[in-house]
Parts: structure tokens; C-alpha cells; sequence
């Protein structure tokens, strides 16, 4: 009976869970994906690779991999001004794209999780929330 | 005498290869230019549109939705503004003074626009005047539908010819498969009204069932510039081709420029979009970049302020940062050139009632271009 009991509640946990699962990783890289070709790809390019001393790749791009919160930032308020990636100094402009939180939250893992890059931690909306300008 | 014959010989190759280029995709970089380039308005963010009233203060659209008087080296930020839709390359757009505007004071302004029932936005036309540093008497002349909370191709650029007529232009709104083909849909289009928004009896597309009449061409991607050619009066056009393909086309009435059932562009993945660059019943560009610079902005040079720059054509350059310049001959261009090279994202260029050359750069302001006395 114990056993029983144990196995009833396991169950019951394991699919209260799955419920109430916040997405996942998976789901919110596939909208990202959308967001991306929408909002990204035209500067940034297919695979990341951006434009040479116009637009910074964001393909294996150290400066994304280093500064998680200053790249949130910059797809949320917009960014201006100097920039190293990958050793080559850019000095350009990205306007504000308009996306909800949630939906920078999507693009970054799409981009973090993409040709080549990889994070372990999933961007959530709260994280994108919480980033000021 | 050997070494002589070889250089001979390498001259030949070399004059053969230069002469066999394809004279489209080649841009010369001028050692020398007629002009120096004086930043004239500083600290601006996009500056989108420009627009030079008569009493040589300018109208200055940012993207994010600021309308900006400059005058006498100050700025004022104009009240009254609608707002923007800004969202991905929505937000103030283009600016343009009637040709009358002496007299009847009105100003014409295109943005993305929320107006309507759908979620989203789409671009709109307004008419406005300016009264003590505010918008006032401002009508909704024209806005594209539906409202799509799609970042991409809004267009816009405003231009009027010699007749009365005034265009503008709306980009396919994301949306290619479904609207530049359609005319019975807005967007992918350019289209003609009077100054008074109302659509001309003789449009192409009037009397057509089912169809938008205020357009005057379809088949379009994201149209970024749109002026009249000082001499015929007839309209030109530019436009964003997706990678590659962008085009430099003059607007005929109803006519189809192909998008996207024909481009000389493919998919940013590197995928054909379309294998067909030509087709039956399709105008062919005047130009065509293959890469794309990203054109946006344009203006004819009527004046002499800079020599043999008269009758040429300035676009700027959003992509490789710079001002092109094209000589045309016999309807087609013969020589490129890049001016101002790694200047900025050049968003806008005019010609201002002074014969100077303005140009919008985002990121840093308006520059003018000073002739070289």
C-alpha cells in the first residue's frame, strides 16, 4: 500500500509538473527562430554571420557569450556606439526592434542556442523584465 | 625587352578583363570629391526624413516618432505628432512639403500606425500643418491594411510630380507571397492620390472590382526611396531587394515590378526564391545591385554646385555605410560611385532648395555637403 501511495503521489507530481511547466527551452528557440527572421535576419544574416565592419556576427560572437545581460539590453533599448566582437571594433547603431519581453527572451535563446553558440542557461522572460536601460 | 612585352601583354589582359566587367556591380572609390562634408545637425538617433521650409529651417522625422525644427542651429521638438507603431523598421517615416506649401502650409508624413481593429500596425499617410512648434488640422489621408505585428517593409517615401499628383510607397509588410501580387491588398505597392487624399479618376486600377485604386504600381518589396526625375517630371523609385536584388525602377502607371515572381535577389539563407529574373508583362529594374547596398533615400542633382555631378542620382547606402552615386546615360547607368565611404548608415539624402546636399546618417545627424570653392 505504502508503495502504492508513493507511486500515486509520484504520478500526480510528475504531471502537475508537466502542466505547469514553464516552456521550454525548445518551444521558446522555435519562436525565436521566427522572431529572428523577422526582426534580425535582414542585418545579421542566415546564420549569424552578420556583415563586415557593418554588422557584428553574432555567430560564435564572444561578446555575446561574455555579456549576457549588455546583449538583452541592446535588443531591448537598442545599442549605440563602440563595440569589440571577435576582435573587430564596430561603431554602429541598432534601433529598438519594438519586441515584447517575452519575446526577447525567445530571440536570445534562439541566438544563445544557434550556428555554433551554446548556453546553459535558459533566458526567461523575468530576466529580460528585469533589465533597465 | 622581354620584361617590356611582358607588362605590354599584362596591360592587354588586364584593359580586357576591366573592359568585360559587368559595369553594374563596379564601384569606383574617388580619390577626390567636389564637396567636404560638414555635420550641420548633431545627436540624432535615425534621422528618417527630411523636408526644408522656405524660411531655410528644416523638418527633421526620427524614427522613434520625434518630429525636430532646426533652426538657426536650434532644435525643437514639434508637438502634435501621431503616435508610432515601433516595432522593428516601423515609426515616423518620411516627411514631404506640398508643392504650394508657401501658400497652403501642408506637410505630408508617412508612419506605422496601430489605427484599426487588428493587433500590429501599418504605414499611414497624413497631412498636417505647423503651427507655433505644433502639428495642427492634421487628416489620416490613407492607411494600409491589415495591421500585422510583422517587423519588416513598411516602406516609406513620399514624392509629388509636376501634375498635382502625390505618391507614396508601402512595403510588403513581410507578408510577399500574399500581398505585392494582389491588387485587391494594400502593401508591395506604391500608390497615387491627390493632395487632398483623395484617389484620381484616372489611376490605373479605378473601376477594377474588388481592387485598392489609390494604386498606382504593384510588384514592389520595400520601396525606400521615391522621387521625380527633375526633367521628365516622372517618378522613380528604389527598393530593398531581400540578399541581392535591390532595384532601381521608374514607376509607370499600373505597372507590375515582379516581386516576388521575379528578382535578381534570393533568400537570405541562400536559397532561390524564384529562378526567373525576367518575365512577360513585367518591368525590368532601370539598375539592379547584386550585393545588396540597402538603398535608402534619393535625390537628383539639378544644381552646378558640384560639377559634373549634375543629372546624377545620390542613394544612400544603409548597409556599406556610404552615399553611391550613379551617372546615368540613356536611361542606365553607366558608372557607380561610393562617396563618403564609412560615413554611417546614410538613411536619407536631398537636395535642398540652397542646390546643397543633405544627407541623414543614422547614428551622428545631417550632414551638408559644402562645395569646394
Amino acid at each position: 500500500m505504502k508503495t502504492f501511495i508513493f507511486l500515486y503521489f509520484t504520478c500526480v507530481l510528475t504531471a502537475v509538473s508537466q502542466l505547469y511547466q514553464e516552456p521550454t527551452l525548445e518551444e521558446s528557440i522555435q519562436r525565436g527562430g521566427e522572431i529572428y527572421a523577422n526582426f534580425c535576419v535582414s542585418c545579421h544574416l542566415e546564420k549569424g554571420e552578420g556583415v563586415e565592419g557593418a554588422f557584428p556576427p553574432l555567430a560564435k560572437s564572444d561578446y555575446l557569450a561574455q555579456n549576457r545581460e549588455a546583449s538583452i539590453r541592446g535588443v531591448k533599448f537598442g545599442q549605440q556606439g563602440e563595440l569589440v566582437v571577435n576582435g573587430q571594433t564596430y561603431n554602429g547603431i541598432m534601433a529598438p526592434m519594438g519586441l515584447e519581453d517575452e519575446e526577447i527572451a525567445d530571440v536570445m535563446n534562439y541566438i544563445l542556442n544557434s550556428w555554433g553558440n551554446h548556453s546553459d542557461r535558459m533566458v526567461r522572460i523575468e530576466e529580460v523584465t528585469a533589465i533597465e536601460k | 625587352m622581354k620584361n617590356s612585352v611582358l607588362v605590354l601583354s599584362l596591360f592587354v589582359v588586364m584593359l580586357y578583363t576591366s573592359c568585360a566587367q559587368d559595369a553594374k556591380n563596379q564601384i569606383d572609390t574617388p580619390s577626390k570629391t567636389p564637396f567636404t562634408a560638414e555635420l550641420l545637425i548633431d545627436e540624432l538617433q535615425i534621422p528618417w526624413g527630411m523636408a526644408f521650409l522656405p524660411d531655410d529651417s528644416m523638418l527633421v522625422t526620427e524614427k522613434t516618432g520625434s518630429l525636430i525644427h532646426f533652426e538657426k542651429g536650434k532644435k525643437t521638438m514639434i508637438e502634435g505628432v501621431p503616435e508610432v507603431y515601433n516595432r522593428g523598421q516601423g515609426g515616423l517615416l518620411d516627411i514631404e512639403l506640398h508643392p504650394d506649401y508657401e501658400n497652403n502650409g501642408w506637410i505630408y508624413m508617412t508612419y506605422s500606425s496601430k489605427e484599426g481593429k487588428e493587433k500590429g500596425g501599418n504605414t499611414a499617410l497624413i497631412r498636417t500643418q505647423l503651427k507655433d512648434n505644433s502639428l495642427v488640422n492634421s487628416e489620416l489621408l490613407y492607411k494600409a491594411t491589415p495591421n500585422t505585428t510583422k517587423g519588416q517593409h513598411f516602406g516609406s517615401r513620399i514624392a509629388f510630380d509636376n501634375e498635382g499628383y502625390l505618391y507614396f510607397s508601402v512595403g510588403d509588410r513581410g507578408n510577399r507571397d500574399v500581398n505585392p501580387q494582389d491588387i485587391n491588398k494594400d502593401c508591395g505597392k506604391v500608390y497615387r492620390l491627390l493632395d487632398d487624399g483623395s484617389i484620381p479618376k484616372d489611376n490605373p486600377f479605378v473601376g477594377k472590382k474588388g481592387a485598392k485604386t489609390a494604386i498606382f504600381s504593384y510588384g514592389h518589396r520595400n520601396p525606400q526611396g521615391l522621387v521625380k526625375h527633375p526633367k521628365t517630371g516622372v517618378i522613380w523609385n528604389h527598393e530593398h531587394g531581400p540578399r541581392g536584388g535591390d532595384e532601381l525602377n521608374i514607376v509607370k502607371k499600373g505597372a507590375n515590378y515582379g516581386w516576388p515572381v521575379i528578382t535578381y535577389g534570393i533568400n537570405y539563407s541562400g536559397t532561390s526564391i524564384t529562378d526567373k529574373t525576367a518575365m512577360e508583362g513585367m518591368e525590368q529594374p532601370v539598375h539592379y545591385w547584386v550585393p545588396s547596398i540597402a538603398p535608402s533615400g534619393m535625390s537628383f542633382v539639378t544644381s552646378d554646385n558640384y560639377g559634373d555631378y549634375k543629372d546624377n542620382l545620390l542613394v544612400g547606402s544603409l548597409v556599406f555605410q556610404y552615399l553611391e552615386r550613379l551617372v546615368l546615360e540613356g536611361g542606365k547607368v553607366v558608372k557607380r560611385e561610393k562617396l563618403l565611404p564609412g560615413l554611417g548608415r546614410v538613411r536619407d539624402v536631398k537636395e535642398g532648395p540652397d542646390g546643397l546636399i543633405y544627407v541623414a546618417v543614422e547614428g551622428k545627424g545631417i550632414y551638408k555637403l559644402v562645395p569646394k570653392s
